[in-house]
């Protein structure tokens, strides 16, 4: 796939140390595993993907808000990454009807995923 | 406003018509907001100007650049949002877009499976039936018999990649340019691209060799 935002990863001096939440928690390539919460309220991540695992393809630049706070008005703090994340259909889906090279793909917020 | 005020609008043109439970909550989660103070009325209406301001001809736009010129379309691909900076198309709404290029072995399709997100900033209002729950649950269950009802076979050897807008990300999709456009100014291309070719519902036609000549 040619349509990978660059990633801003590496920090201008060895010295430097990131700040809390602003180096990305994973980089493409890395086997996750999307949280299995069900906090009650509206959430961004659909229920059909809670639990399933998936491999990282990118990670969304800039950083941003976590919209799930932001929609109970916290807006201050808390940017995270967001994630766009690979499923397979074969593994979303048990008896897929269509081919198996058929993906879905997801941006997640960083605090709803794990490593898998 | 006050209660001599609120006129009640005859949208459907006949004198019976009775609004639904949503269209009665936002009319008067709106008159609330206007009669404390939070918003003026016309800020409503300026809204609604800012969302009928954008239609696909702009998405159109970008895709025939895309096609024109391989740097144009390198960056698209890299980064959306800064690719439409280029063209004047902002993202009035402060989202991310990435650009998804079908190609030989891929074919991409958008959904978003919570409520209706879609990249307005270059398509403006979504059709009914993407909001609709049929669409949105079968786009992600099975794309391929749910393409098929849209006249877009794709064969098994092409993978269907499907994304679901989900929060800060919006998408568009770069469809493959037609056969026989090789001639074609930007302009000429840009009146072959549908809006319906941007979500990956369908896919465009061939054009016939007839030199210039959109069909």
């Amino acid at each position: 796939m040619t349509n990978v935002p660059p990633l801003r990863s590496i920090a201008p001096f060895p010295e430097a140390r990131w700040a809390d939440g602003e180096a990305a928690v994973f980089k493409s390539g890395d086997a996750v595993r999307v949280a299995a919460r069900f906090p009650i309220g509206h959430y961004r991540v659909p229920r059909y993907i809670r639990g399933r695992k998936g491999v990282v393809e990118s990670v969304i630049e800039p950083r941003a808000l976590n919209n799930e706070e932001e929609g109970f008005g916290r807006n201050a703090g808390g940017k995270r990454h967001y994630y766009r994340v690979t499923l397979s259909m074969t593994e979303l889906w048990p008896g897929y009807a269509g081919s198996p090279l058929d993906k879905l793909k997801i941006e997640i917020f960083e605090t709803w995923l794990e490593r898998a | 406003m006050g209660e001599h005020e609120h006129v009640h609008l005859d949208t459907e043109g006949s004198g019976d018509y009775t609004p639904g439970y949503y269209e009665i909550l936002e009319r008067s989660l709106a008159e609330l907001l206007v009669e404390k103070g939070r918003i003026g009325a016309h800020e409503v209406r300026r809204e609604i100007e800012v969302l009928d301001s954008r239609n696909p001809a702009l998405g159109a736009r970008l895709v025939a650049r895309a096609w024109s010129d391989a740097n144009f379309k390198k960056r698209l691909l890299a980064n959306g949002r800064q690719a439409c900076e280029e063209l004047g198309i902002t993202s009035y709404e402060d989202t991310e877009l990435i650009v998804l290029e079908n190609t030989e072995t891929v074919h991409n399709l958008v959904v978003c499976t919570l409520c209706s997100c879609y990249p307005r900033a270059v398509l403006g209002l979504p059709p009914d039936w993407y909001k609709l729950k049929p669409y949105r649950a079968r786009a992600v269950k099975d794309p391929r018999a749910l393409l098929k009802e849209f006249g877009t076979i794709i064969p098994d050897d092409i993978a269907i990649h499907v994304s679901d807008a989900t929060a800060q990300v919006r998408y568009l999709v770069l469809p493959r340019r037609p056969a026989g456009t090789d001639n074609f100014t930007e302009e000429e291309l840009a009146s072959l691209v549908t809006r319906d070719s941007m979500i990956g519902v369908v896919q465009l036609g061939s054009v016939p060799s007839t030199p210039g000549v959109a069909p």
